[in-house]
């Protein structure tokens, strides 16, 4: 877990607002977010529902358009990026995984994870072979070549997270992702996803879950569409005396 | 009674001296615990008071040993036998707290709540990361397994106890959220000017439950103002 200091944060949301409807159906889902996410950090954000949570995870991932202020990823603004550079900056910068995992049914873990490197203009051979070395990484090299529906849920997640991170995107946004898994399994995922982001990516993690949240460095709770409060980060080394933290 | 049986079950395996006892509960529980080696001492005087160890001897460097009796093998079975009493819960302060901030004249309970609520996260966050660190010790195949298996089940403990709490204060919220709008569902709207009680009138929905009317802030004490 390294601690940010110097670097350049990979997310930045400054200021942002987003308002549904207007007049007397006005909702405001989002009223000013500021937020860093730096390499190496996994922030997970808690609310209850209607909270703001995943539109602001919609937002940050360029799948929606805020009302007011700036989403900034890898130093680029994707608020004022054309359809172009933002399509292009979704699939070279930003992965997402979702309760549902999204795998395509017709392509094997293999596949799946190289699809986003294709869809890059990086030659099949070699998307393969990154989506070979992704899986190998993280342990998965033996579901290369199953298909979605012969894994279990769990497997399904893991692949979605190698999929999300596969080329040299540093930036992973999670809905729920452990939503659909029973909590062992979902721990496994989450264990993986702390993994990733220790290895350097950084990490948004939408969830409801205090135990699935309590993977992040730091937990941001929101509510009605504000930053209400966050934790700080602690060293786990302080909690207990040195002989416990060091077993 | 935890430490009597704690100090009974480290003897059951033989043997041992005061502060080496101290170093094994510790590393079972992680320190989770402390002793001071004055706990231990006088827990052991009580437990040979009691006849359940007895002294016996000195090793090479010159410690008092301390040796469990058969009667203090009888003990040991018997706790493990026995579930710990959870008929009568122990005082929690933070429950303690949340009732007495129901309808509190200038508290804002969702404030208490959330700043709970972080707290008791980060405590999870540590457990947490503590965890990983246990689980990666089991799997590295490090020497000291049975310690370390047992330090994994109290680590867990406390996040599952952790864990609880803050879906507790989750609920507490939320259900403090669904009366207030309850309330003033039913016309006690505390956008309202303060009434003067009428006696032939039936109690309003939030004075049935005991809380107070506060201007500006509602039945359950969440004041409208301090929501962003």
């Amino acid at each position: 877990m390294s601690r940010p200091t110097s670097q350049q944060p990979v997310l930045q949301l400054q200021q942002l607002t987003r308002v549904h409807g207007t007049g007397a159906t006005e909702v405001h889902a989002l009223r000013g977010i500021d937020l860093d996410v730096f390499p190496g950090e996994l922030v997970a954000v808690m609310g209850p529902s209607g909270s703001g949570k995943s539109t602001l995870l919609t937002i940050a991932g360029g799948l929606d358009t805020p009302s007011s202020g700036q989403v900034i990823v890898e130093n680029t603004d994707i608020t004022a990026a054309d359809r172009k550079t933002l399509a292009a900056l979704r699939r070279r910068s930003i992965g997402y995984v979702f309760q549902d995992y999204n795998l395509i049914p017709a392509l094997t873990a293999a596949e799946n994870v190289a699809l986003p490197r294709e869809l890059d203009g990086v030659s099949a051979r070699r998307a393969r072979a990154e989506a070979l070395a992704a899986l190998a990484e993280m342990g998965l090299g033996h579901l290369a070549d199953r298909f979605p529906d012969e894994m279990s849920g769990g497997q399904q997640q893991r692949v979605a997270i190698a999929r999300a991170l596969v080329g040299d995107r540093r930036l992973v946004l999670a809905d729920e992702p452990t939503g659909a898994l029973d909590s062992e399994t979902g721990e496994s995922v989450l264990a993986l996803l702390r993994n990733r982001c220790d290895a350097g990516a950084a990490g948004v993690l939408v969830t409801h879950e205090p135990r699935f949240a309590a993977w992040a460095d730091r937990v941001v709770f929101l509510r009605d569409g504000a930053v209400v409060d966050q934790t700080l980060r602690s060293d786990a080394d302080s909690l207990l005396s040195g002989q416990a933290a060091e077993r | 009674m935890s430490i009597r049986h704690g100090l009974l079950a480290l003897l059951e395996r033989g043997p041992r001296y005061g502060s080496q006892l101290r170093t094994e509960f510790e590393s079972r529980t992680g320190s989770t615990w402390p002793l001071n080696v004055g706990q231990v001492y006088t827990t052991l005087n009580r437990l040979e008071r009691d006849g359940l160890v007895a002294q016996g001897g000195e090793d090479e460097a010159g410690h008092a040993l301390y040796a469990i009796t058969e009667a203090g093998r009888e003990e040991l079975r018997a706790w493990y036998d026995k579930p710990v009493d959870r008929t009568s819960p122990a005082r929690d302060e933070l429950a303690i707290k949340l009732a007495m901030a129901v309808g509190a004249p200038g508290v804002d309970i969702r404030n208490v709540i959330q700043s709970q609520r972080r707290h008791t996260v980060e405590a999870m966050q540590d457990y947490t990361r503590l965890k990983a660190q246990a689980i990666t010790a089991l799997e590295s195949g490090a020497s000291q397994e049975r310690d370390d298996v047992a330090w994994l089940l109290v680590l867990e403990q406390l996040i599952f106890q952790t864990e609880a709490e803050a879906r507790w204060l989750d609920h507490c919220e939320a259900r403090l959220i669904r009366l207030s709008a309850a309330a003033r569902a039913s016309g006690t709207a505390q956008d309202a000017p303060p009434r003067v009680p009428d006696p032939g009138r039936r109690a309003p929905a939030g004075d049935a439950i005991g809380l107070s009317h506060a201007p500006g802030g509602d039945a359950t004490g969440l004041s409208r103002t301090s929501r962003s």
